[in-house]
């Protein structure tokens, strides 16, 4: 087990369960993460990954189960969600930076007039984190005018300037040209490295590799293997895991 | 024959009449258009709402509207509703209510058009960054949205200009009634009257309507680029 680990309990998942009319996406779902952790959720297409990063800052209601977010229940009736979403940080598979804004009023749309902070407190941080993900130059352009991976850097650098106690990244490389997920990649591996707390939903094995403190491997709705990436990659345990392996597996 | 006619136009103030009726055209088309977009607006923000019955009542007001004929709605409101209650109203009052009431209904289906169809992680994105019900709409849906309602807006427009020509069946003088006047007054004298007084008519319209359309043009470059 690695050091993060011992930090305090971030994010707290109790018996989850989701469905979509009737039918069960998630079901008894139980996972603790850790302040500082890196957890990948890795599972074949449909098995309700991207559904269960959702459930986490209430973009989907849930059936049952209790979510915990630093001691606070956020299945509770009279949970502020737009309070909660700012302390969890999510970016999504679709460029999904807001067209009609250039770079640097999509950044600063949610610290000034949802966290209404100071702006020139929050211009300078804009600028650090543009200038670490390399775009500090693209600030006044329009998103049409970005590559997808520019895009999706400008996303995370969005998300990160709210100052999230953790982020959710939803496959944020899988819409993008192949030769553009190493840079987005390599900011987010930047991110573990700093220490932030994070839940990775992707397609990419060797990132998940570098990047996890511990790999959760969903099957049909439910966590089927958790451990560590060496055992998981390794020797995993289910033949489910072994399965779904052996499709990244060109012999 | 034709060289003699035009004379017709600037025959004693047979000009400033018809400038006097083009005004009277632009004033209910003016008001009525300006009513009617931030009716509109507000109708057509309450329609993208997740109640039934409000989105049916929205609904039927718009086909209400569409359904009926204009000429029927200021029939109704100015000879029916009239009498009815037994009060006056003055044609023009009647033509700026049914044509704001019908930009208004218009205008609804255009802007939850626009709104409809803007990509639901838009929606996702604004709300994962902890933006309020209505920041969501201030900040992102509203501006994304007037981008893609302007050519509908515009074209709305136009064509409320256009039938504001009815009006003259509930007795409003408007360009097309003077016109109809002078042309009787001087049919015996000049018979092409009818060609330039029309024709003058049609370029009227035209100065109207083309600097709404070139408008739309210019702010959707703008936007674009």
């Amino acid at each position: 087990m690695t050091i993060k680990e011992k930090g305090q309990v971030l994010l707290e998942i109790a018996g989850l369960k989701k469905e979509y009319d009737g039918a069960v996406v998630l079901d008894n779902i139980n996972l603790s993460i850790h302040r500082g952790e890196v957890v990948v959720v890795l599972g074949a297409s449909g098995c309700g990954k991207s559904t269960l990063l959702r459930c986490l800052n209430g973009l989907e209601n849930i059936q049952g189960g209790e979510i915990k977010f630093s001691g606070k229940s956020l299945t509770d009736k009279n949970i502020k969600w737009q309070e909660i979403r700012q302390r969890i940080g999510m970016v999504f598979q679709n460029y999904d930076l807001f067209p009609h804004m250039t770079v640097m009023d999509n950044i600063l749309l949610g610290p000034l007039k949802v966290q209404k902070r100071d702006k020139k407190e929050v211009l300078e941080e804009a600028k650090v984190l543009l200038e670490r993900v390399g775009l500090f130059e693209r600030r006044d352009s329009f998103p049409r005018q970005l590559s997808g991976g520019q895009k999706q850097r400008i996303a995370i650098v969005r998300a990160l300037c709210m100052k999230p106690e953790i982020m959710l990244f939803d496959e944020v490389t899988a819409a993008l040209d192949p030769e553009m997920v190493r840079e987005v990649l390599d900011v987010i591996l930047g991110l573990a490295k700093q220490g932030m707390t994070m839940v990775i939903v992707t397609h990419e094995m060797g990132f998940a590799k570098a990047v996890a403190d511990r790999i959760v491997f969903i099957d049909a709705g439910k966590i089927c293997e958790a451990a560590t990436p060496d055992e998981f990659f390794q020797n995993p345990k289910t033949e489910r895991a072994r399965q779904f392996l052996n499709i990244f597996n060109f012999k | 024959m034709l060289n003699s006619g035009i004379s017709v136009l600037v025959e004693g103030i047979n000009l400033q009449r018809l400038l006097a009726g083009l005004f009277v055209t632009a004033r209910i088309a003016l008001i009525s258009i300006v009513i009617g977009s931030v009716l509109g607006i507000m109708l057509g923000l309450i329609r993208t709402s997740k109640s039934k019955v409000v989105r049916f009542i929205c609904r039927f007001y718009l086909e209400v509207f569409r359904i009926i004929p204009i000429l029927v709605w200021m029939f109704i409101v100015y000879f029916g509703v009239t009498n009815m209650f037994n009060i006056h109203l003055s044609g023009e009052l009647v033509a700026l209510i049914i044509f704001s009431l019908w930009g208004a209904a218009e205008m609804s289906d255009i802007v939850r058009g626009a709104i409809e169809s803007l990509p639901k992680h838009q929606i996702e994105s604004g709300r994962a960054l902890g933006l309020s019900f209505w920041g969501l709409y201030r900040y992102i849906l509203i501006p994304q949205a007037i981008r893609r309602l302007l050519p509908g807006a515009i074209n709305l427009s136009t064509r409320m200009v256009k039938t504001t020509s009815l009006v003259v069946m509930i007795g409003v003088i408007d360009v097309v009634k003077v016109g109809q006047q002078i042309i009787e007054r001087s049919i015996l004298k000049t018979p092409t009257a009818s060609f330039w007084i029309y024709g003058l008519i049609f370029i009227l319209y035209f100065i109207v309507c083309y600097p709404l359309a070139k408008l739309s043009k210019i702010l959707e470059t703008k936007w674009e680029s």
